[in-house]
């Protein structure tokens, strides 16, 4: 009976492993009508786009309208504005599947989903950090747009601030921001002799987050890991979400 | 039985008490002047400012709040910074129904007159203007202000809402016109001094030839927007002022959804189509285009100077991306060259009523002290501002500053200045739209039709008469506009007259039963006292 019993547990232990790992490598399957992310890449500009897509964290909720960073297996999708309820966006979760009906567009080099609507759908997905170290600088960081992404062992550089003093990071992108006023943080950080600026959005992570702290800590010549979404403005323009130490 | 009539009483007491202090007593009482300042007490006061993102002005802000409480040892300042007047307005009406408004804030006239419909939440300035002691000049300040002759008129007129000051004018702007003339002389045209919507269009339509592959023939680039418009707002309001069309009464009743709106609406169709035109929330900032050599018209505030022109001080776009050309700057285009007209804009300074008068009191000394020469010609250089007073407009200091345009790209920047000159010669040709509950609102729909009807064009949609139609239902409802009417302008501040009748009666009701429940207590006491003997 004992052995009957053990049998059971291994084969339900080996179906878990099956169903748990079905949901984080098979391909997305796409319902009728919807996009893959190839297909979403290859649209237009101002055309309309119907895809689904896994929420990976929320940016702000404000007057009825959510800006989602969202992510399916094969690419990323940043929403827009999407027509929301306060609601609606509680049950938003990291993982959360919606469907999004929009427009594709570009902002400032931002390829986004403008004017959505969305959907809340079954299924659930929490894409990994793709170590994008050494994409920077290449022509290959602006196919991974919006991706959730790390960086890794990169070094904090100063940034001048209002006085003209080498400080490891700002308030607002000149220094006009204050502590305590949720300003967004912008600091430099180099790699492989080369220098880039990163954000910590402060819709994204407010300033009671362990992110934004973090960066307030930082010391110029500190070395780091970040994780965070690759957001563009003019530019690379990645939204910090976590840092640490180099490991 | 007895003892059911006595709680059936107390319990109607119970409810008659609550409905009685529910009646009007919401809000503060209004703000009554103290006769004289207590300089024994401390005050500490928060200042919710607003910045372009730019840090000079934090610092102008910080310095001002330093000078201020050097003057004033007892009065201790907090400043809050915003880069955004729609946070400040969000933040203020979440704070008007805790009573935990901020004691002064940068804010538009549009949004006071929301503020107002907290009871007594704003401050209403007359009587402080006028106050011998502590008014505008008044002779106990300890700082060198300006009297109420020396505020410009028609900059204070604007702070004005239902026959009363409810603001004090910080800085105003208007919108300028930023122009690659190199390229508008490259396609043939020469610039005219004052700029009319036919010349813009002519030119941007000019602007938008290609060649085969298509490259512009007038950058070499893949991208070209000839015409962006940083405010659909303040396009939409400037163009019916202009054309002497309807926007809105004083009242506050809606007349934005008018033929002329139609017209204006399908010629804006018609050149978006082309892709001669664009706007700042469908493509990105003017001020980018412009110095890639994507643009050949940005219109955005002179306050937004700095960042035009490949020699700005402010740039937001990689350095190699940076085009050389001559640049222009002039009034937004009109539609009647001999009578311009442009909008007045610009930050105001409101103050929050509190239960305590001398923390009012602090916070007007704060707020007038804005008005000094050396904070309004500090701030008023960082940007293409021009200050609110005459004082600080006729100083020596400032016409000096005026004078030196181009000596570098800096304090001096000549597009800056330019810009700034723009708006003081055309002071009284600038104008403000009537202010009401939900002129806020108003003001965004205006934007809003252009912005969806641009949206439709790029999408391919048929911008017609039917679309127009509905376009005005979706912009109507989205705005909540049929919820604006002059009958709804009735603010909680207003007197809420006397009782109605059935308050009277159950407030009478309220009496006996006390009355009966005293006299209860009494015989109770009366007969217990005699049993006991």
């Amino acid at each position: 009976m004992k052995k009957i019993i053990a049998m059971l547990l291994v084969l339900m232990m080996a179906f878990t492993l099956v169903a748990c790992s079905d949901d984080a490598s098979q391909p997305d399957v796409k319902s009728e009508g919807v996009m893959t992310y190839a297909e979403y890449v290859a649209a237009p500009m101002d055309s309309e786009v119907v895809i689904e897509t896994y929420v990976q964290a929320k940016q702000s909720w404000w007057e009825d309208k959510a800006t989602l960073y969202t992510q399916d297996k094969d690419g990323a999708y940043f929403v827009y504005e999407a027509a929301c309820s306060e609601a609606d966006y509680e049950k938003l979760t990291p993982g959360t599947k919606i469907r999004v009906t929009g427009y594709k567009g570009e902002w400032a080099g931002e390829v986004e989903v403008m004017d959505p609507t969305i959907e809340i759908l079954e299924g659930n997905y929490i894409a990994p950090a793709v170590d994008a170290t050494a994409w920077l600088g290449t022509e290959e960081l602006e196919k991974h747009q919006n991706e959730f992404v790390s960086f890794k062992g990169m070094t904090v550089e100063p940034s001048i601030d209002a006085e003209g003093n080498e400080v490891a990071f700002l308030y607002a992108w000149d220094g006009s921001g204050q502590p305590g006023a949720n300003s967004d943080l912008y600091f430099n950080v180099s790699v492989n002799g080369q220098t880039y600026n990163f954000t910590v959005e402060s819709y994204l992570c407010s300033q009671d987050t362990d992110v934004y702290k973090a960066v307030e800590a930082l010391q110029i010549g500190d070395q780091i890991d970040m994780e965070g979404f690759l957001y563009w403005y003019e530019g690379p323009n990645p939204h910090i979400t976590a840092v640490s130490p180099a490991k | 039985m007895r003892q059911r009539i006595v709680s059936l009483l107390l319990l109607g007491a119970l409810v008659l008490m609550l409905m009685a202090g529910c009646h009007g007593s919401k809000g503060l009482p209004a703000f009554q002047i103290p006769e004289s300042f207590d300089t024994q007490r401390n005050y500490e006061i928060t200042f919710w400012a607003k910045n372009d993102t730019n840090k000079t002005q934090t610092m102008i802000y910080e310095q001002a709040i330093a000078d201020f409480q050097a003057l004033y040892p007892n009065i201790t300042v907090n400043l809050r910074l915003y880069t955004d007047y729609s946070r400040i307005y969000n933040d203020v009406i979440t704070n008007i129904s805790t009573n935990t408004t901020p004691n002064v804030c940068i804010t538009y006239p549009d949004h006071i007159a929301t503020y107002k419909t907290g009871r007594n939440s704003v401050v209403a300035l007359d009587a402080l203007f006028s106050d011998a002691n502590y008014g505008l000049g008044g002779s106990q300040l300890r700082f060198d202000g300006p009297t109420l002759e020396q505020i410009v008129p028609q900059f204070l007129s604007e702070c004005v809402l239902d026959g009363q000051h409810y603001a004090i004018p910080y800085m105003r702007s208007t919108e300028a016109c930023y122009i690659n003339k190199t390229y508008v002389e490259k396609l043939g045209y020469e610039l005219p001094e004052v700029l009319t919507w036919d010349f813009i269009w002519e030119v941007s339509e000019a602007a938008t030839a290609q060649d085969e592959e298509g490259t512009y023939l007038i950058n070499g680039q893949k991208v070209m927007i000839p015409f962006i418009y940083k405010s659909t707002d303040n396009m939409m309001i400037q163009m019916l002022k202009q054309r002497g069309a309807g926007y809105s009464t004083d009242a506050g009743e809606i007349a934005l959804f008018n033929d002329t709106t139609e017209e204006l609406l399908y010629t804006i169709a018609s050149h978006a189509k082309t892709g001669a035109f664009s706007t700042f929330k469908i493509s990105s900032y003017p001020a980018n285009f412009l110095n890639a050599g994507q643009c050949i018209f940005a219109i955005d505030s002179t306050a937004g100077a700095t960042w035009m022109g490949p020699e700005a001080p402010l740039i937001d776009i990689p350095e190699e991306e940076l085009v050389d050309f001559e640049i222009a700057v002039r009034t937004v285009p009109q539609f009647d060259t001999e009578h311009p007209k442009m909008i007045s804009q610009g930050p105001s300074v409101c103050i929050f009523n509190k239960a305590d008068p001398q923390e009012v009191l602090a916070s007007w000394l704060f707020a007038q002290y804005l008005l000094t020469n050396e904070v309004q010609i500090a701030y008023a250089c960082t940007e293409g501002y021009v200050p609110v007073t005459l004082k600080a407009q006729q100083s020596e200091q400032y016409q000096d500053y005026l004078s030196r345009a181009g000596e570098d790209s800096d304090q001096y920047y000549t597009v800056k200045l330019q810009a700034t000159q723009l708006l003081l010669d055309n002071t009284s040709n600038t104008f403000v739209t009537p202010v009401f509950n939900g002129s806020a609102s108003l003001r965004n729909a205006a934007g809003q039709l252009i912005e969806n009807t641009v949206k439709s064009i790029n999408r391919h949609q048929t911008v017609d008469a039917a679309y127009i139609d509905q376009l005005y239902e979706d912009v109507t409802s989205l705005y909540h506009l049929d919820q604006i009417s002059p009958s709804s302008q009735s603010t909680a501040q207003e007197d809420l007259g006397p009782l109605p009748s059935t308050a009277v009666l159950l407030l009478a009701a309220l009496g006996i039963a006390w009355s009966l429940i005293i006299a209860y207590a009494v015989y109770s006491a009366i007969k217990k006292k005699h049993g006991s003997h």
